[in-house]
């Protein structure tokens, strides 16, 4: 049996995550595994004849694809000779700029590259990815799906995800035959949402390019590649293929990118002895080398697999590092959920958070947990409001803006209208006004009880046989009323026909502006350079909904005021034995009706003197006008009362038992957490100050404490109710009775 | 000014042009020579390898959808015979697919030394 703090300790939701002994010959090692091979490249009459230790007769696929396709071989030989750290500080240091770690990198095997990042520090990485990535404007990518593919669904949180400042929204399928129906009903949906929001459906390779090719999608990025050709080939695909598929959609316009990820080959079986990092170092040379502009890597899939050893989530970022280095679109990972802990999914994804990415997340999962076809993401709808707080904490874009009920709540409504109504135009389907109400109030899926599960695989073979395109959807929407949304969808397909957008790192703005490589470039080279958010982005940022003002304060305020309590003249010192003062602030029952704990100053008051009257003594209502400070306040009423006892109390809910012979910091008894003070605690109060007034010396009462965030709860309505008590004081009005109308008891 | 692969301006792919029933496919197709000036601007900015890329996507263009998925089956592991792949860089090559014949090839000499042919 352990002892109870193990026991404690055992049932946090951390232990529900698996740790694994370092294992090379698993390749259960994030860095450094002994199989890694030395970093080496010989050049021989403009040929590469060996790198990373192996002489091209033995070069596996990989190795030769890189060898032949991805080094940049005028720089080889420069930056192979150097040192490691001398390079790392190239990387880490903002005087040396972008465009000449970029310029090396080029030249620099996979093994090489991976052992200098190796070598990274945490905050290195921060400032290394800060300079490093490729788009000076930092965003962010949703993941969109449910359960049953339910296309009003999805269209209702594919807008709300755009609403949210998503500008790349990823759909996948649990049933692969719906893929051309979920297309369409994020495009639609996102394109109600926002204009320029890419759009993609993650399915078997030849499916998504066929569906990019109809113009059902606008970009692609389930194109993976792995970091040995055992597990390439087991994923039914070659460096050449992936090469052929990348040139096939950019020669439709479309813009991809290919996923990667440390730890896929270990949880595969195929690591063949080597660490995560270095077989990472080959995707990502191999994706520089078949001409993708980017990367989604970041252990995604199998980010749980490098989390589960010593330095694996370090890893994970120094991945994404690489594929900023490589002068490639990154997006970041903190996709696939790595840990059953709040603390450590936080922990993993903030240093990229602050650094800033291409897309921090490539898949927040925008939907319920239980919705994400993907499984649960790193982040998911649960945490939009920790998101955006995290955004406004740090000063830091995260690519999220906040978004006003009611507007989300009109878009969720347009969108899932528009899917119907362009179904049921293009003859894809009937979709009944139940299930649009339920789609549009829907949290998930759960809530749609409504929705026809065939309805979406027979619109999406009807979609295949038919060869609807994108071009029909616009149309239909604009058929349908909806020319705002078809212009946008129009928008899109025009994008492909211009191109700007195959180059690194592109997105749209909502003004159809592409952002990228090119277009917005990051110019970080330390303090005072580099993205700054746009004053009015600066505004979106900080104005979450939840953020509250003193005005707002006192509205709430004044919604409670009443007239019971009043003024009846001048406090004079009282001279009954029996009675006690309670002494209140000077803007209770004035600028001030409710505390805290949503009592009302009346409803305290009355148990206050409630609990006097019970134990046979007699109350006296004082304001106290010079003063905010409770201790004061107390003690003022102590040196007016009859018996020398009195009560405090500031209109926020904060009370306590003094007497006149007492400093002002002593007290005889203090409730000094408000929020939690009960009626009967006051009652109780009020009892043990009448039994202080007779002499005797009651049980102290006690704060009801809490495990809760009290403090950050209350603190900013606290001083918006201080300063409101501050207005009120006047240190030349002496105290006055107040009589309180009615309800005494 | 850029012009889709059916010679439309960009600037024409409208609204109005769909409501007349104006736009095809190839109206929102992209062009070979946007292709080119796209691999020019990669070249630019250091990324050689993307503008390779974007030059065999050109290329691309002039196939039909379905021959383009062929292709790409086709160079998947233990889908082709050398001498298949060999006919196919041919007849890329002959319809002005250089840059793609090269790659599929390439591939022809590798599958065959790594045991990825059919």
């Amino acid at each position: 049996m352990t002892v109870g703090r193990f026991r404690f300790m055992d049932q946090q939701r951390v232990n529900l995550d698996g740790f694994a002994v370092e294992d090379a010959s698993l390749g259960l090692v994030a860095f450094d595994s002994p199989n890694d091979p030395v970093p080496s490249l010989v050049v021989r009459d403009g040929r590469v004849v060996e790198m990373d230790g192996r002489a091209e007769g033995d070069f596996d696929a990989v190795d030769e694809f890189i060898a032949r396709h991805g080094l940049d071989l005028v720089v080889a030989d420069e930056v192979m000779a150097l040192d490691d750290t001398a390079f790392a500080r190239m990387v880490v240091s903002p005087d040396v700029p972008r465009s000449e770690v970029v310029r090396l990198t080029a030249g620099m095997t996979p093994a090489k590259l991976a052992r200098v990042l190796a070598t990274l520090r945490p905050a290195e990485l921060v400032m290394a990815m800060t300079k490093a990535r490729a788009r000076r404007t930092p965003s962010n990518q949703a993941h969109v799906t449910n359960r049953s593919d339910d296309p009003l669904l999805l269209a209702a949180d594919a807008a709300t995800a755009a609403a949210f400042g998503f500008r790349e929204i990823e759909t996948t399928v649990p049933v692969l035959g719906d893929a051309p129906s979920n297309a369409i009903a994020v495009s639609v949906g996102a394109a109600v949402g926002s204009p320029g929001v890419l759009v993609q459906c993650s399915v078997e390779e030849a499916l998504e390019l066929e569906m990019g090719m109809r113009g059902l999608v606008s970009y692609a990025e389930t194109v993976s590649l792995y970091g040995t050709e055992q597990i390439f080939v087991d994923g039914d695909d070659t460096p050449w293929s992936k090469a052929f598929l990348t040139s096939a959609y950019a020669s439709r316009g479309i813009k991809m990118r290919v996923t990667s990820g440390g730890g896929a080959e270990a949880l595969m079986g195929g690591a063949e002895g080597c660490s995560m990092f270095y077989l990472e170092a080959r995707c990502v040379a191999l994706a520089r080398a078949i001409g993708s502009q980017g990367v989604q890597n970041g252990g995604i899939d199998s980010a749980a697999v490098a989390g589960a050893v010593p330095r694996g989530v370090r890893s994970l970022m120094a991945e994404n590092l690489m594929v900023m280095l490589r002068n490639l679109e990154a997006c970041t990972g903190n996709d696939a959920l790595m840990s059953e802990s709040d603390v450590r999914r936080t922990s993993r994804t903030h240093p990229i958070f602050i650094a800033g990415s291409d897309f921090v997340c490539s898949g927040f999962g925008s939907i319920q947990r239980y919705d994400n076809m993907f499984g649960p993401s790193q982040w998911n709808s649960e945490d939009i409001d920790d998101w955006l707080a995290m955004q406004r904490d740090w000063g830091v874009d995260g690519g999220l803006r906040t978004a006003a009920e009611p507007d989300v709540a009109a878009l969720r409504r347009r969108a899932a209208e528009a899917v119907r109504d362009v179904y049921a135009h293009l003859g894809l389907g009937d979709l009944d006004d139940v299930w649009l109400e339920q789609a549009v109030d829907a949290a998930g899926s759960k809530d749609v009880p409504a929705a026809d599960l065939m309805t979406p695989l027979s619109a999406a073979r009807i979609v295949r046989d038919a060869g609807i395109t994108m071009l029909d959807v616009a149309s239909a929407l604009d058929e349908c009323g909806y020319d705002v949304e078809a212009q946008r969808l129009l928008d899109m397909l025009r994008a492909r026909v211009e191109g700007d957008y195959l180059q690194t790192a592109a997105i749209f703005t909502e003004d159809m502006q592409v952002l990228s490589l090119v277009t917005d470039p990051n110019d970080y080279a330390g303090p005072g350079t580099g993205y700054v958010p746009s004053p009015e982005r600066q505004r979106e940022i900080d104005g979450i909904r939840q953020q509250r003002s003193v005005a707002d304060f006192r509205d709430e305020q004044d919604a409670a005021s009443d007239t019971r309590l009043r003024v009846v003249g001048a406090a004079e010192t009282g001279s009954d034995p029996r009675e006690v003062v309670v002494g209140v602030s000077a803007a209770a029952g004035r600028a001030l009706w409710v505390a805290l704990s949503g009592l009302t100053v009346n409803e305290i008051l009355d148990e206050l003197l409630a609990g006097l009257e019970e134990e046979g003594a007699v109350g006296r209502i004082v304001r106290i006008n010079d003063t905010v400070d409770l201790g004061w306040i107390g003690l003022s009423a102590a040196r007016l009362s009859g018996s020398g006892v009195a009560i405090g109390l500031q209109a926020k809910g904060t009370a306590l038992i003094t007497r006149r012979d007492l400093s002002p910091l002593q007290n005889l008894e203090l409730y000094s957490v408000a929020p939690t003070v009960t009626r009967e605690l006051y009652r109780q109060l009020g009892v043990n100050a009448a039994r202080h007034a007779k002499g005797s010396t009651p049980e102290p009462t006690r704060n009801p404490y809490s495990d809760e965030a009290i403090e950050a709860r209350y603190h900013t309505k606290v001083v918006s109710l201080v300063a409101i008590e501050r207005s009120c004081v006047d240190a030349s009005v002496g105290p006055e009775d107040l009589e309180l109308d009615g309800g005494a008891r | 000014m850029t012009q889709a692969r059916s010679g439309r301006p960009a600037v024409d792919v409208t609204l109005e042009a769909l409501r007349r029933g104006d736009l095809a496919p190839d109206d929102v197709r992209i062009h070979p020579e946007t292709l080119e000036h796209q691999a020019q601007v990669a070249e630019a900015h250091a990324n050689p390898q993307l503008a390779a890329n974007l030059r065999r996507a050109a290329e691309l263009t002039a196939l039909p959808d379905d021959e383009v998925l062929s292709i790409y089956e086709a160079l998947r592991p233990r889908r082709s015979s050398y001498d298949e792949l060999g006919a196919l860089a041919d007849s890329l090559a002959e319809r002005g697919a250089s840059r793609n014949a090269a790659l599929v090839r390439e591939a022809a000499e590798l599958y065959a030394r790594r045991g990825l042919l059919r």
